[in-house]
């Protein structure tokens, strides 16, 4: 197994080089040095002189892949290309065009990021599946086909939907919750109870009607038929016995996103105020620093490369039969 | 189990408890508790953190909360006076120019502008000014600084200003302002402005060669992308003529020739005063991975300094301890008094102890928050929320009601700004034209389009009446601006009972068809006339853009709409490449000149990169705009500005579209707010009732629990019967009750 691990990780490195050179080929394609200068000195009165003099400081005077000025091997590592890869490899994140050191920030907004996605996250989980195994311990039943429907309601829905609706009546009707913004310690609570009630509604859908087809198909099955034979209580039966049958295409859509978790949401992270990666990640885009959105799709990569080989791991654990010589 | 239970609902109850029950706020307080009782101000800041703080850099309208009321530039602008007024800031006094001739001799106040070879102004400076508290002034006993040089180890864990310990501070000196304008023009800050104070500052532009020079000896042997860079020292005595400190309270500025509007610069945080001390605090190694610089803790002599910079996230202002007080102004525009303004007239301010500003990126939160009163006011650098509660006010009696009921204060003001709808005077079509002949001819689509065009209906629709049309490029407030009837554009308007009113539609007609396109079709060829419009941003099924379709419509002319996104957009205008455009224009400074050269010559985007868009070029414009630059304010400078708006009223090379309003928003504990672009460090002067503060927001945010209990109630009577379902059938078994208590020895005689 650790021979495979080491291959996976590998095949990572070759993944991360080429999403780095995807990334840097997709925002130039859509944006020069000159354009990111002028966007970030902002105001009336942008002058070339003052483009020319931040190109400088912040490192794109640079041709982006080959400098026919230079010479040698300069002609490839002399290149902002170059410059701006290499560190990458190192996780080294540098800083961002706007001047702010961008390891420093992920570190600062890792934790908000955390905070709601981890309860999202297992909370999210724990109703999806509950929900999923009772519908299909009424299967065939009213409560079953309406279950269905509710599933599928849910799931047609936006997200976005649910975050304005939920504002509106738990911040804006009930006054139950702060409609945004971020406390730390025990205070985030109040800020989290909404986002992350949010997350779950949002996920119940389309999860509990994929776990309701995967618990059938296991329901249906010759082991099942035995330990109901023996005597089991269905609970029983469904809880202990179903579930962990049906864990392994369960564990390749969560285990692989845990590592995802500490990028944080893009969209519920800018509705709460939520200051974690995912606001980080938009607030970038919006502003167009290049340097925090190369540094934030990497590590997504990096960190989804990472879930997937964790996912893999995981099958082990689950299903012995599973090996990976 | 059950002690365990027992337990969990306690802790439950205890946490529920302490989030609600426990504190005197309501839950849905986003602060904690007790902060709505302190003298502070609570608002917003939209999308992302101000970019910059540093004063060389700072450009944009989101920033100037921060910067103006940090740094102290030399004039300001009198907070109730309309129209604006300038006066002293950090400065003692208004300093007029002197005028020397080329050979250095003094020249009259009245000499014409073309002998004037410099302006000198010799600005003094306030005594009793000091910088915030801050770790670069900080020194030990024997006088040595504190904090630098630092030795290796000592900016560990340090990422906050707050993070040093001790803080110092000093007087304020003209030397610090030498230090700031010397600082636009190093290489290592790229200055927004430096390119247009270089023109006019004697020296500045050899001054900025010579930096660079330096700079490039300092950056010799490091490798590319350094960050630490040793310290670019400006105090040398390598400056330049055009800034001297004269003594440590007299700056002396030479600019060339005249340029009146000069001294509106010195109201703009462009030339504020840095402490050589913090420059040289922040240039050393590991600030810049520490996040802390000019840029991210700025230092100030002004009412405010920051104390908390959380990025996108929250900043937080707190009272300059040495700030020396400003009097409240005693006087204002007629209305003020009558509105309250005048009461605290004297009072030194700032008023408030702390400002805090929230990030909301999103306008729903804003505006809830806004509503529970948890926002004084919901943006203080903008005016666009006021206007839109204005808007709603008046489309809705709920909303009227609900904003009476709540006491909030939506007072607006025409802004010195303008939107206009420009012709790109390179185009074959719409432009200048090439042949005398052809100028008219395009002049006169020019001149249809215009009428044609009904900017009294786009405000109605698209502006909801929170504007006011242009006629000409100058808007109200501003020196040179007439109302109608006087200062109607008689080339698209007629005045009908002394009122102006939009020319009819025939003669738009009539003038298309001398214009080479009867009904909207080449005279020569009969092909229908396209037109080509250029927005920054929107699909084509925007509604503004089938508005826009249909007033041209009424001519005959297809418009063509050609969305992009505001960086393409800025690159066809740069390139000359759109043929009509909207865009719009904040005042610098209120000034005739700072509307007037958006239509100067000399400053066409596409040959020289300026701010021209619609790249107008007239030769009796120009002439007359020279002549202006020279001008001071007064009776000759109007009827020249009014000669100007002629020529461009008749030329056309703008539609003028509207100058937009622009709007406050203020809670009833909030006093002195009057909405303004122009003032702003209007901040100190704005105050605050804590206690009536707390006492509406308790009363606004009473939760409402019964929903939940209803919705739980809703969830037992599913789960109960569910839960009797799953008893009952774990109960079950293959036969039913009487099946099953059947004697097995009955069944058995059964068989055969």
């Amino acid at each position: 197994m650790t021979g495979y691990v080491i291959r996976r990780l590998l095949y990572g490195v070759l993944i991360l080089i080429g999403v780095n050179l995807l990334t840097f080929v997709l925002f130039f394609a859509v944006n020069t040095p000159d354009d990111m200068a002028r966007l970030a000195i902002g105001g009336q009165r942008v002058s070339q002189e003052a483009i020319d003099r931040w190109k400088t400081e912040h490192g794109y005077d640079k041709p982006l892949f080959f400098n026919a000025q230079a010479q040698g091997a300069d002609r490839l590592t002399d290149t902002v290309f170059y410059q701006r890869s290499v560190p990458l490899l190192k996780m080294d994140f540098g800083l961002s065009d706007a001047g702010r050191d961008i390891s420093r920030e992920i570190k600062l907004r890792m934790g908000p990021s955390l905070a709601l996605a981890i309860p999202t996250f297992i909370l999210g989980l724990f109703v999806s599946i509950v929900f999923s195994l009772t519908l299909v311990y009424f299967r065939a039943t009213r409560l079953d086909f309406w279950g269905v429907v509710v599933c599928v309601l849910l799931l047609s829905i936006s997200s976005l939907f649910y975050i304005i609706a939920g504002q509106w009546l738990f911040a804006k009707m009930l006054r139950l919750v702060p409609y945004s913004g971020y406390l730390s310690g025990l205070d985030m609570v109040k800020f989290l109870a909404l986002p992350v009630l949010v997350g779950i509604v949002a996920r119940l859908g389309p999860e509990a009607r994929f776990y309701r087809a995967l618990f059938l198909e296991e329901v249906g099955k010759d082991y099942v038929r035995t330990a109901r034979a023996k005597g089991l209580t269905e609970r029983v039966v469904l809880f202990r016995h179903v579930l962990r049958n049906a864990m392994l295409p369960i564990l390749t859509g969560t285990v692989s996103t845990i590592p995802l978790l500490f990028m944080g949401s893009l969209i519920a992270e800018s509705f709460f105020g939520i200051p974690g990666l995912g606001s980080y990640t938009i607030d970038a885009i919006n502003a167009q620093d290049f340097s925090i959105v190369r540094a934030m799709v990497f590590l997504g990569a990096a960190l989804y490369i990472v879930g997937l080989i964790l996912a893999d791991l995981s099958y082990t654990l689950a299903d012995p039969r599973v090996r990976f010589e | 189990m059950g002690g365990w239970l027992t337990r969990t609902w306690m802790a439950a109850f205890v946490l529920l408890a302490a989030l609600t029950g426990c504190s005197r706020e309501p839950i849905n307080s986003p602060y904690e508790a007790g902060s709505l009782s302190e003298n502070a101000l609570y608002t917003a800041f939209v999308r992302q953190s101000p970019k910059y703080l540093d004063p060389a850099l700072s450009y944009s309208s989101d920033e100037t909360p921060f910067t103006y009321n940090i740094y102290e530039p030399l004039y300001q602008y009198h907070y109730l006076k309309r129209p604006y007024e300038l006066i002293p800031r950090a400065a003692a006094a208004i300093a007029p120019p002197k005028y020397l001739d080329a050979q250095g001799s003094v020249l009259p106040q009245d000499a014409p502008g073309e002998q004037i070879a410099q302006s000198v102004y010799d600005i003094p400076i306030q005594k009793n000014i000091r910088f915030q508290p801050h770790p670069a002034f900080a020194r030990d006993a024997q006088g040595n600084y504190l904090y630098f040089p630092l030795k290796p180890g000592e900016l560990d864990g340090k990422y906050y200003l707050t993070d040093f310990h001790d803080t110092g501070t000093r007087g304020l000196t003209a030397h610090d302002y030498v230090y700031g304008i010397r600082r636009l023009a190093s290489p290592r800050v790229a200055s927004p402005i430096y390119s247009l104070l270089a023109e006019y500052i004697v020296g500045m532009r050899e001054y900025g060669e010579r930096l660079k020079q330096r700079d490039q000896a300092l950056r010799k042997d490091m490798p590319a992308g350094q960050r630490d860079l040793p310290w670019l020292d400006l105090r040398e005595s390598d400056g330049f003529d055009g800034i001297q400190a004269l003594d440590d309270h007299t700056l002396r500025i030479r600019i060339h020739g005249k340029y009146p509007q000069f001294k509106y610069w010195l109201a703009m945080t462009f030339t504020a005063p840095i402490p050589w001390e913090a420059d040289r605090f922040y240039s050393q190694p590991g600030m810049a991975a520490h996040n802390l610089s000019i840029n991210t803790w700025p230092v100030g002599t002004g009412p405010y300094m920051l104390v908390e910079s959380l990025q996108n996230r929250l900043h937080v202002l707190a009272r300059n301890p040495y700030f020396r007080g400003e009097p409240y102004p005693c006087e204002g525009e007629p209305g003020d008094r009558a509105a309250g303004l005048l009461a605290d007239c004297g009072q030194l301010t700032p008023f408030i102890d702390r400002i805090v500003f929230n990030i909301e990126k999103e306008s729903f939160p804003l505006s809830g928050k806004f509503m529970q009163g948890y926002y004084d006011i919901p943006q203080v650098e903008r005016g666009e929320f006021g206007v839109a509660m204005r808007v709603a006010a008046s489309d809705s009696p709920e909303k009227a009601r609900t904003y009476r009921e709540h006491g909030i204060q939506l007072p607006t003001t025409v802004e010195t700004s303008i939107w206009y709808l420009g012709f790109n005077w390179l185009d074959p079509v719409v432009g200048q034209g090439d042949t005398p002949e052809q100028q008219e001819k395009n002049r006169k689509l020019r001149l249809a389009i215009s009428i044609a065009f009904n900017w009294e209906e786009f405000i109605a629709v698209f502006q909801d009446d929170q504007a006011v049309s242009a006629y000409g490029p100058v808007p109200p407030g501003v020196l040179g601006y007439r109302p109608p009837p006087a200062g109607i554009n008689p080339e698209v308007y007629d005045l009908v009972d002394g009122k102006p009113k939009r020319k009819p539609l025939d003669v738009a007609k009539t003038l298309l068809a001398e214009a080479g396109y009867p009904d909207g079709r080449d005279a020569k060829t009969g092909a229908p006339l396209v037109l080509h419009y250029d927005a920054m941003t929107g699909g084509g099924s925007n509604p503004q853009f089938d508005w826009m379709r249909r007033q041209l419509a009424q001519l005959g002319i297809q418009l063509d709409i050609r969305s992009t996104d505001y960086g393409r957009f800025q690159e066809k205008m740069r390139r000359g490449a759109a043929q009509m455009f909207m865009w719009g224009w904040l005042a610098d400074y209120p000034d005739a000149e700072n509307f007037l050269f958006l239509l100067y010559g000399p400053n066409g985007k596409v040959k020289y990169g300026g701010e021209n868009a619609s790249n107008y070029s007239s030769e009796a414009f120009d002439q007359l705009f020279e002549q202006l630059k020279f001008l001071d304010d007064g009776p000759e400078k109007v009827a020249l500005i009014e000669r100007m708006q002629a020529i461009v009223q008749r030329d056309a090379p703008w539609m003028f579209g509207y100058f937009p309003m622009s709007g406050g928003a203020y809670q009833q504990w909030v006093g002195n707010a009057k909405p303004t672009q122009m003032v702003r460090n209007a901040l100190q002067y704005i105050r605050v009732d804590p206690v009536r503060r707390v006492e509406k927001v308790k009363e606004w945010n009473t939760p409402r629990w019964w929903p939940l209990w209803l919705v739980a109630l809703g969830i037992a009577l599913v789960v109960w019967p569910s839960y009797r379902a799953l008893k009952r059938r774990e109960r079950e078994t293959a036969f039913d009750a009487n099946e099953a208590s059947m004697p097995l020895s009955s069944s058995q005689e059964t068989r055969p």
